[in-house]
């Protein structure tokens, strides 16, 4: 086969403009989205010592959010501008909204807990920070794969799992840090299942890649994906072997953030690789109704 | 009677809710130039940084938020061992299923009357979310221009001369072109011109010429507001052989993301249902 036609070695899509800001946001979002998912979890079994720990990690990290996504903005005044419409066909605004309702029911149930107030409105947050978690550690993935770089789209079965797997890795491990061992057993159980998730989703993403694969193995994103998975499996490896312990839960649930903050920057910093290799025939793939005559989707009709 | 090529150039104004565009000839484009200078006059595009890119006579580059329309310069050795030189002026696509405009979180990005896609400066917040989205490379954010500070960090791209179709115009571009290379109208009329103009071509034995973009539907970007007659494969001119519109598969990223939530959800009461105390 010959090498594809390429006008002067240039890429055919541009490279995404994204800041590092925005694999810490990935990051700290999943881990606000999963611990509200765990807090409420052990609330539900009356577990109060890690719902507590789980809900105030969360918060915390829910406070580094917004001004992450800020500072990445073109226009930071402009911030607002994110909820000026509400728009399905955007993951960007459906996180938008999410985030802020998010923010606003772990907020209330942060503040009930930690001043004792009007327990049952923190509750209801509690729920609410529940629900809305869900999205807010998986539309990231759905974001970047929407996207017309190779990388990140032929990947869209598998960035969700990813980015679930990490974010409950990260969980699991911010909460068994916080939290007594008596008490952190679930916390620890998550974490060593997140991670196992997230190895997993790996292998199989970049299995599905193939050849695209190669921006994880080679270039900007190599030492972040080789310091993940280290930092993943060995986490995990040790969160079963000496994670009953206080001291040994702490390094272990080090260890696994740190790799969940890792694969982030692995994923966001192959997409400008992938973009440049568009030059060099990288695409995306049309599947065969595409190149007949399918119908337009009602949304554009 | 064959009607004359190109057609003389009068362009009735465009009327809203018909959809317009482009069909741009290279087999009569002579790389003047003469659109991205006109382009950037009428829409005061800044001039960008100038390098010597040692392609040609294009040391515009590509398309960006500082070139709404880039001119490729392509030698192409033949057989004879002599070089064809082959032009073509390239443009944003303004697909009718448009990525940019679907993933825009702020709405900066919509859909005119006359069916084109238009980014809203003022309302534009830099996200970025546009550049990555486009299959075709063309928007980038405007950065460090001194002369245009309310544009900087915003992206841009062709408008399609929006201005000067409300006001019953035809745009910049296709006005200064002085081979009528660059044509505008209505995309019908446009797409049945192309399929004439590309089957002369072929009755002429230039069997090399082919249509990129005429089809209504096709091209999983459900039809193009500007479509192109090429001579040679598309990858030649920097543009994508099968482009596709990533947001076409949101429903099925959505899914997933789905299953990997209530993937999460089960580890969680997996966590708490295995413990014993």
């Amino acid at each position: 086969m010959s090498a594809p036609p390429s006008y002067y070695g240039r890429p055919v899509v541009k490279e995404p403009v994204w800041s590092p800001e925005v694999a810490v946001y990935f990051w700290l979002g999943g881990l606000a989205g999963m611990s509200a998912v765990l807090g409420f979890a052990a609330r539900l079994a009356r577990r109060p010592v890690l719902a507590r720990a789980s809900l105030l990690a969360g918060f915390a990290a829910l406070l580094a959010c917004p001004p992450l996504l800020i500072a990445d903005l073109g226009r930071p005044e402009r911030f607002y501008n994110m909820l000026r419409v509400f728009k399905p066909t955007s993951p960007m605004s459906l996180g938008s909204w999410v985030l802020s309702f998010f923010g606003g029911a772990l907020g209330v149930a942060a503040a009930s807990e930690v001043t004792g107030w009007l327990r049952p409105i923190g509750r209801l947050g509690e729920l609410g920070a529940a629900i809305f978690g869900l999205p807010l550690f998986t539309y990231t993935a759905v974001l970047v794969a929407d996207t017309s770089v190779p990388v990140w789209h032929e990947a869209r079965h598998h960035l969700p799992f990813v980015f679930a797997g990490s974010a409950s890795a990260s969980a699991g491990a911010a909460a068994a840090i916080l939290t007594p061992s008596r008490e952190s057993g679930p916390a620890r159980r998550l974490a060593i299942l997140g991670a196992g998730v997230e190895l997993g989703a790996v292998a199989v993403m970049e299995r599905q890649l193939g050849r695209v694969a190669r921006h994880y193995h080679h270039g900007p994103a190599a030492s972040p994906a080789r310091m993940a998975r280290m930092l993943t499996a060995g986490g995990a490896l040790l969160m079963v072997a000496i994670g009953r312990h206080r001291a040994g839960a702490t390094i272990a649930g080090t260890m696994i953030l740190a790799g969940s903050l890792a694969e982030r920057f692995a994923v966001l910093r192959a997409g400008p690789a992938s973009a440049r290799a568009t030059a060099g025939g990288e695409t995306v793939r049309a599947i065969a109704s595409e190149l007949g005559r399918p119908p337009r989707p009602a949304w554009q009709r | 009677m064959a009607k004359p090529y190109p057609p003389p150039a009068f362009v009735a104004p465009a009327k809203p809710g018909e959809p317009v565009g482009f069909f741009t000839d290279s087999s009569i484009c002579i790389g003047c130039k003469a659109c991205e200078v006109a382009c950037k006059q009428w829409n005061n595009v800044p001039v960008d940084d100038i390098r010597y890119l040692n392609s040609s006579y294009d040391n515009t580059g590509e398309l960006s938020a500082n070139s709404w329309r880039h001119v490729a310069f392509i030698e192409k050795k033949q057989a004879d061992g002599g070089v064809a030189w082959l032009m073509n002026s390239d443009v944003c696509k303004h697909c009718k299923e448009a990525a940019c405009l679907d993933v825009c979180p702020t709405g900066a990005i919509f859909r005119t009357e006359f069916d084109t896609v238009v980014v809203q400066a003022d309302v534009c917040n830099g996200c970025g979310y546009c550049i990555a989205a486009c299959p075709f490379g063309v928007l980038t954010r405007r950065e460090g221009i001194a002369s245009h500070p309310e544009t900087n960090g915003v992206a841009q791209k062709c408008t399609l001369c929006y201005d000067r179709l409300s006001g019953g115009e035809e745009p910049a571009c296709a006005h200064a072109c002085p081979t009528k290379s660059i044509q505008f109208g209505p995309l019908d009329e446009l797409r049945e011109r192309a399929q004439q103009r590309v089957a002369d071509l072929h009755a002429e034995g230039r069997t090399e010429a082919r249509l990129y973009l005429a089809d209504e539907r096709d091209n999983g970007i459900g039809g193009a507001g500007s479509m192109f007659l090429l001579l040679d494969e598309p990858g030649a001119y920097r543009l994508p052989e099968h482009p596709v519109v990533p947001t076409r598969r949101l429903k099925e990223i959505w899914g997933a993301a789905a299953m990997a939530a209530g993937l999460a959800v089960a580890g969680v009461l997996f966590a708490f249902g295995s413990s014993r105390r």
